[in-house]
């Protein structure tokens, strides 16, 4: 709209060119084409308007149309799929939170267990060592009884030879178990009834 | 093209063509006009062929054309623009690709006779009123009788109100016709300029290779007219099918 003026004004000033004498084809009505282009115009215009509306167009829109009714169909399985991985995240995270615990009662069982096993194993240990002790101790003291006994009957008859020769004549032999058993008490080694 | 004469207007001259058809009125312009129609259809035929989900570049472009003027008639007639979607369509490429044709060499720019706009124009009124007494029957001419007036000014009102209605006719055609035949006029003297400039010797190199500049931008700027034309009448067209629709 803003250009017709400046046409206008560009006609004028082309009005004096020798050549607009002719003036403009477009007004040349004498011309029959300047007419004739109008009705060969409106066929094509019409056919062009009919292929378009029935044959063209509509190929565009059932493309548009199928291509939004893809996208929507699209959306709606993400959307559903997100819902399915939500829900499996959130199962998961419960069966990690399931499996912990019951590792953690399961680990705490077993050291329980372990600390039992331990308390009875060690306590059959002590009482095996401590049988084995007063066994040998047993043992120890009935040796140290047996040499007692040999030391005392050798006491007596060392004593009597002793006596014997120093005397000549053989010592009474009540006198000198009595004496063995007293001078062995008065060491501390034996009992005087021993 | 004589050297000293500027010979603008014969571009727009009109020549018969292929014999027999010619003898029947066919010209550059019925040509090009087919053209223009064929190339949309082929745009919409083969683009829309592959009937791809994620488009090519020629279905992006039958879907962009298809998307930009749907969204123009939605946005600008309504609910019912739906309807004259095909015809709005129709229009929009035919002087579009009329408009575009044009810009190249030796092509033929019909939109530039005022036959051919002033036919196109005479279509869109006849329709847009057709339209207005289909929808609303008589009470169509209340269009003419503004609202909120002074019942004594109405005799001087509602003549004015048809005549900007029927100015529609001049208006539409004449700005589709003058600004694409001022356009052509403009490039073809600056070409003339450039040639009658180069041939004048050593001094005229320097304008002619300015004049060869201005053409050369004038190019774009007619790119830029013959699609902004194209846009005007097919909004103009969709303003005026709104009026017929809503009554304002």
């Amino acid at each position: 709209m803003r250009r017709f003026p400046a046409s206008l004004v560009l006609l004028a000033l082309l009005a004096p060119v020798p050549a607009l004498a002719n003036g403009m084809p477009q007004l040349a009505f004498n011309n029959p084409l300047t007419l004739d282009q109008v009705w060969w115009g409106a066929g094509i215009f019409v056919v062009f308007l009919l292929l378009a509306w029935k044959w063209g167009l509509p190929r565009v829109a059932t493309v548009l149309e199928d291509r939004a009714a893809h996208i929507a169909a699209d959306l709606d399985a993400a959307r559903a799929a997100k819902a399915t991985a939500d829900a499996a995240a959130a199962e998961v995270t419960a069966a990690i939170a399931a499996a912990r615990s019951e590792a953690q009662t399961a680990i705490s069982a077993a050291v329980e267990a372990a600390k039992a096993d331990e308390a009875t194993r060690s306590a059959a240990l002590n009482a095996r060592l401590e049988a084995q002790l007063a066994q040998a101790e047993q043992q120890i003291s009935a040796a140290r009884a047996a040499a007692l006994g040999a030391l005392r009957q050798v006491a007596g008859e060392t004593a009597a030879t002793v006596v014997a020769r120093l005397t000549g004549a053989p010592a009474p032999p009540g006198r000198i178990d009595q004496e063995v058993a007293a001078a062995l008490a008065a060491r501390g080694i034996v009992e005087s009834h021993a | 093209m004589a050297a000293g004469k500027i010979d603008a207007l014969s571009q727009f001259a009109l020549h018969p063509m292929f014999g027999e058809l010619g003898r029947m009125g066919f010209s550059q312009s019925p040509l090009m006009m087919a053209v223009a129609a064929g190339l949309t259809l082929l745009i919409l035929g083969v683009g829309m062929a592959p009937r791809a989900m994620v488009p090519g570049r020629l279905q992006a472009a039958a879907e962009l054309l298809y998307e930009f003027v749907y969204n123009m008639c939605s946005e600008t007639i309504g609910e019912e623009g739906r309807r004259f979607f095909p015809f709005v369509f129709t229009l929009f490429l035919f002087i579009l690709f009329g408009n575009l044709l044009g810009v190249f060499p030796y092509f033929f720019t019909f939109t530039s006779h005022i036959a051919v706009t002033l036919a196109l124009t005479i279509v869109v009124v006849v329709l847009t009123t057709v339209v207005g007494l289909a929808i609303h029957k008589l009470h169509f001419f209340s269009y003419f009788v503004p609202e909120g007036v002074p019942k004594l000014l109405l005799p001087l009102l509602v003549p004015i109100e048809i005549l900007s209605y029927l100015s529609r006719l001049i208006s539409l055609s004449v700005r589709l016709f003058a600004n694409m035949m001022a356009g052509h006029v403009m490039l073809e003297v600056f070409g003339a300029f450039v040639i009658m400039l180069g041939g004048a010797g050593l001094l005229g190199l320097l304008p002619a290779g300015l004049a060869l500049g201005v053409n050369t931008v004038l190019i774009g700027f007619e790119l830029l007219v013959a699609v902004l034309q194209a846009y005007v009448f097919a909004i103009l067209t969709c303003i005026y099918l709104h009026d017929a629709v809503h009554l304002h």
